[in-house]
């Protein structure tokens, strides 16, 4: 049988983090979770690839966080409150990597926050987005 | 008796906390979020709780994907105040009721609500974020404190109308324990925010103040709401808010209002903040 569409997959810009993905990105998980203690943040630091082998990886979220492409960590099973330690580790606040992921600068995400932030009309469906970029 | 006294809602969002612990309240920026929680605290120095409930959720702090409860009761003696990758908070241990919560524990399972039980457990700026607003710094937190973690984090939270009843069965203990002890209840989190993905930065005014008329007038109204609702309208991280009916529903159907506050943005999320009291009889 195959499983039904979830309610909430036409959301766009936004992976919800459900069993499905929680499974998928458990060593990504696990290896952000690792870098709540200095210890390990600096041993990350020292050799970023020797550190990742300890959490079985596939090669693409290996990939993800060595290039810190931070919305593809989010589809290969990484949560945001998991990732943002990474973010936390190179220095980053939230917002920092938040900008980052919506693809503006810093500044245009600050300035975008400060004048109300995104609004939620035109983004409320995949359809609305795929009609904005065609 | 035990009783509940207020209900206080607010989100924690983590810079807050670090705009606290930097020294930047005084700018303009914080200045307009700080400024919002000024009469909270006289509020709250005048109610003196003995006792706050805080309603609020772990951010892959003291549970990772290892364990995930979807609802976890503090009974331990203190709670340490964690490091989230900026290092700890300069902020005061958090002091416990293990009696009261142990008590509270016992009776919401009985009543079947099957929380998770935590002796030891670390509290992130979900929790800390909270007391700041509503006590600002000083050496030693003015009561004590029992967590209550909720997962928000793992698709699905909690519905909205299991947190409602919970907060009916935790008032219920509370009115049940034999010591006289004023006890505040704190929902956290929310409200519209969406940190994750190409879509972060969303924000919807219009839904955030209607969930707190909501919940200042008709809490059913806000119980009502299904989970992608929240989703979509509020953002990814707006589902938060279903951690504030755990609070309302600690307190009367019909209850004061005693304070509002809402201000966009503190970094990527919009601020909102209700003070409810039950009426006196």
């Amino acid at each position: 049988m195959e499983k039904p569409e979830k309610e909430y997959a036409d959301i766009p810009g936004t992976t919800i983090f459900d069993a499905d993905q929680s499974r998928k990105g458990y060593g990504v998980n696990m290896f952000c979770m690792s870098l709540l203690k200095a210890d390990n943040r600096a041993a990350f630091k020292a050799n970023e690839a020797e550190y990742l082998k300890a959490f079985n990886l596939t090669p693409d979220q290996t990939e993800a966080v060595l290039k810190r492409q931070w919305n593809r960590m989010l589809e290969l099973g990484g949560n945001i409150y998991f990732t943002s330690k990474l973010g936390a580790t190179d220095g980053l606040s939230f917002q920092q990597v938040a900008a980052m992921m919506t693809g503006a600068t810093q500044q245009e995400y600050a300035d975008m926050m400060l004048a109300g932030g995104r609004s939620v009309e035109g983004n409320r469906r995949k359809s609305e987005w795929e009609h904005k970029n065609g | 008796m035990a009783k509940i006294v207020a209900g206080v809602f607010t989100s924690h969002v983590p810079a807050i906390g670090a705009a606290l612990d930097n020294g930047k309240t005084a700018e303009p920026y914080w200045q307009r979020v700080f400024g919002g929680y000024e009469k909270s605290k006289e509020w709250i120095e005048k109610v003196k709780p003995d006792v706050c409930i805080v309603v609020f959720n772990d951010h892959a702090t003291a549970f990772s994907v290892d364990i995930v409860p979807t609802f976890a009761l503090g009974c331990a003696e203190e709670f340490i105040p964690a490091d989230e990758g900026w290092g700890p908070r300069p902020v005061p241990v958090v002091k416990g009721h293990p009696e009261l919560a142990a008590h509270i524990a016992q009776s919401v399972i009985l009543d079947e609500f099957d929380l998770t039980v935590v002796n030891k457990m670390e509290v992130d700026h979900g929790l800390t974020v909270p007391l700041s607003l509503m006590f600002g710094q000083p050496a030693e937190w003015p009561c004590k404190i029992i967590p209550l973690a909720v997962n928000v984090v793992l698709f699905p939270p909690p519905t909205g109308n299991r947190c409602y009843n919970l907060g009916k069965a935790i008032r219920r203990a509370v009115e049940s324990y034999p010591e006289d002890l004023r006890v505040a209840i704190f929902g956290t989190g929310g409200m519209s925010h969406q940190i994750s993905g190409p879509r972060a930065g969303l924000i919807n005014s219009e839904f955030d103040k209607a969930f707190l008329d909501a919940l200042a007038t008709d809490p059913k109204k806000a119980v009502g709401i299904k989970h992608v609702e929240y989703m979509r309208e509020a953002g990814a991280e707006g589902i938060e808010m279903v951690m504030w009916l755990v609070a309302r529903g600690a307190l009367d159907e019909e209850v004061n209002e005693v304070y509002r506050f809402y201000t966009v943005p503190a970094s990527n999320t919009a601020v909102g903040h209700l003070i409810l009291e039950n009426k006196v009889a």
